[in-house]
């Protein structure tokens, strides 16, 4: 049914990897590392701030000590509950603690072409076919931009495809690739069109921008900047840390989760001593590099652990959390795609991270591949069958049907069976069927998603954007484009 | 006597330890002994070593890092030894590295020159956020043969083109190499690069194919 949301609700199965003891640990040499090591905040409006709420800074380095006090009594002013909008409030999602819900991944820099089966640079079409894909779909509860718009001018790119997700979808936008303070003045400048106001706007925030930190222990400026006049104009804002064990961070699980939760805190009370009560959310997609490469590796047991480390460090903070799933390095939808996507899928569901990120990539977030999304989508699909666990009550244990029956009878025929049959899971990519049709026709999920993202590309129609909001977006890039031409003459 | 010396040198690159390294090669300056012999007999063996280890998947990324550190703190005390006595180490090329201007991302690149210079190349790290005009400075400055661009960020990546132009106004003929996340082989075709690595290793590869070396 067009425009439902699938999502992960109150899940039956729990999980205790880290104790509240730990927790507090961990909490607790957090504090201590952005007392006295600091964290790096090379934003002046940045520095002004924390000056201006007693924090040491030095405005030479732009490191940021700030006391301990400071910081945990700016996270008690963020929300713990509020919800992204959808340009279809019917597709509104709430974070509440109890959903979780999947978003694109993003921003890569390739797709495997669809109809080529060729690796090529992406543009902005993919952009705007990828959100069609993702409105269709009942698993994609809201959209990162999935590709750099490489046809675009790098200054205005982040806006273009901004436009392009709202022309192609109604469902609530999540941008990771707006970080400078001129494209979040933008930015806010469209979403408030799209809102209708800004008093709308804050009321029902359809944008939120997630910026990456820069590990470890520091951040870059223009995200910061971007996420104050972000969070200034209501709209809800998240850190995300990508530190990694033995890189930009200690080879140790724990003091990973401490670098990156240095970096996430320190940034979300910024915004919280900025504008008390801002929206916030925390965002991590930690991993551990490759020790013998160095490599990003998107996948392993240390990746799982810290997608439900982080989910249960932001239930501590009593803030959502956005968290880096799907992440897989394989370079082909196949067993290693679909084995680190459903235990890092499976482990941030459990501990109900709110927002997942994301299906379709493969090699680390960097090649979009259609047949990717879909099959993710299906993992989510499963993850989400198990964790709403097994129902007993006096109608599924069903002791009427079981007399009824007998032994050695069966159950096919049977009323109750018929009533439930459609409780259970049916793959769309899973191969089921008898071993002589898949030696006759020699096929597979990959071909299956394939052939059902070409039919979503070429027949799906959303919900079109009012052609004034379409024609004002244009307007808003245009004059992005003359200012900066402007400039440069 | 010299042997027990050069065992050691071996060792402190092996195990990564730059204090010891520098400690190692102020002790042959003190015993007179050749630099370069020093340099050759000593401390190349252990990074060969551990190349061959790394190669194996044996060793890890950073005990070859921290053996490019004690590589690194030798060859500084060498150095002023090579220069009083009119000798050279051998140089298989000069490499100006840095991350493009607008981009603070710094490891990848760091991990690149740590590697180079640990191979035998004599690396000027410009460190993070370097205009474009200030590669093609340096590497006139130093006489570079080797330009290396890293960028995180799609926005950013494009300005490593300008630095090719920039480099090919000037009449710079430095070779240019690229790398970073969003950096793929067929935008460093585009742009005019020579040379494009994945990672560190690779790059060590790739610099010495643009020397002509195998």
């Amino acid at each position: 049914m067009a425009g439902v949301i699938r999502a992960v609700e109150n899940p039956k199965l729990s999980l205790n990897c880290l104790s509240p003891d730990e927790i507090r640990q961990i909490h607790q040499a957090t504090l201590e590392v952005i007392e006295t090591v600091g964290v790096r905040f090379p934003s002046k409006r940045a520095q002004e701030i924390w000056a201006a709420h007693g924090a040491q800074v030095d405005f030479t380095t732009g490191i940021v000590k700030a006391p301990a006090h400071l910081i945990e009594a700016a996270l008690r002013q963020a929300p713990p509950v509020y919800t992204l909008a959808a340009r279809n409030p019917q597709q509104d999602l709430p974070l509440d603690g109890k959903h979780v819900w999947v978003g694109t991944d993003g921003c890569g820099v390739e797709i495997i072409d669809l109809y080529s089966g060729e690796r090529r640079r992406s543009r902005l079409q993919d952009v705007e076919e990828i959100a069609r894909v993702a409105d269709a779909l009942e698993a994609v509860a809201f959209h990162w931009v999935a590709l750099s718009a490489q046809d675009k001018p790098a200054h205005t790119r982040g806006l273009h495809e901004l436009a392009a997700v709202w022309r192609n979808s109604t469902k609530h936008v999540q941008t990771e690739s707006i970080y400078n303070a001129r494209e979040a003045r933008a930015a806010v400048e469209m979403a408030t069109v799209v809102a209708g106001s800004r008093e709308a706007l804050r009321r029902r925030p359809v944008l939120s921008l997630m910026q990456c930190t820069a590990p470890p222990l520091a951040h870059d400026g223009g995200s910061l900047d971007a996420a104050l006049i972000g969070a200034e104009a209501g709209l809800p804002v998240g850190f995300m840390t990508m530190s990694a064990c033995l890189t930009t961070g200690p080879a140790t699980l724990a003091g990973n989760l401490v670098v990156g939760n240095a970096e996430v805190i320190s940034a979300t009370a910024l915004i919280q001593l900025a504008f008390p009560g801002a929206p916030v959310f925390y965002a991590a997609a930690q991993t551990a590099s490759d020790p013998r490469s160095g490599a990003y590796t998107g996948g392993g047991p240390e990746d799982f652990l810290f997608g439900a480390a982080g989910g249960l460090l932001a239930d501590f903070y009593n803030i959502p959390i956005s968290m880096g799933a799907f992440a897989t390095g394989a370079k082909q939808p196949d067993w290693q795609a679909g084995l680190e996507n459903t235990f890092s899928t499976l482990m941030a569901s459990i501990v109900v991270c709110d927002m997942l990120l994301g299906v379709g990539f493969l090699h680390g977030s960097r090649i979009w591949s259609y047949e990717q999304m879909l099959m993710d989508c299906e993992i989510y699909e499963i993850v989400r069958r198990v964790l709403a666990g097994i129902e007993v009550n006096r109608e599924t244990l069903a002791l009427d049907v079981i007399r009824a029956v007998g032994p050695g009878g069966n159950f096919l025929t049977h009323k109750h069976t018929r009533a439930h049959m459609r409780e259970l899971f049916v793959p769309q990519y899973l191969d089921r069927r008898p071993y002589n049709v898949w030696e006759e026709k020699r096929d597979g999920p990959r071909d299956w998603a394939r052939a059902r993202a070409r039919k979503l590309v070429e027949t799906h129609c959303p919900n079109p954007l009012d052609p004034a909001v379409a024609r004002e977006l244009e307007r808003i890039i245009a004059s992005e484009e003359a200012e900066k031409a402007t400039h440069e003459a | 006597m010299s042997q027990e010396l050069f065992d050691a040198m071996r060792q402190s690159v092996i195990e990564g330890d730059p204090d010891l390294a520098a400690t190692l090669a102020r002790k042959a300056i003190e015993q007179e002994i050749d630099p370069l012999v020093a340099l050759n007999e000593g401390f190349v063996p252990g990074i060969n070593y551990v190349g061959e280890q790394f190669g194996l998947g044996e060793m890890f990324l950073p005990e070859l890092v921290v053996a490019g550190e004690a590589m690194k703190a030798a060859v500084a005390v060498l150095e002023p030894e090579f220069a009083r006595r009119g000798t050279a180490r051998q140089i298989l090329g000069k490499v100006v590295i840095g991350t493009i201007e607008g981009d603070i991302h710094e490891i990848g690149k760091t991990l690149v020159a740590t590697m180079l210079s640990a191979s035998g190349f004599q690396v000027y790290d410009l460190g993070v956020d370097v205009p474009v005009m200030k590669f093609v400075e340096k590497a006139r400055e130093v006489n570079a043969d080797i330009i290396a661009i890293s960028a995180l960020l799609t926005t950013t990546m494009v300005r490593q083109k300008d630095v090719v132009g920039a480099l090919h106004d000037s009449n710079v003929t430095a070779k240019v190499m690229v790398g970073g996340a969003p950096v793929t082989r067929s935008w460093a075709q585009e742009i005019g690069a020579h040379g494009y690595s994945e990672d560190a290793v690779g790059a060590v590869a790739v610099a010495r194919h643009l020397m002509g070396l195998a």
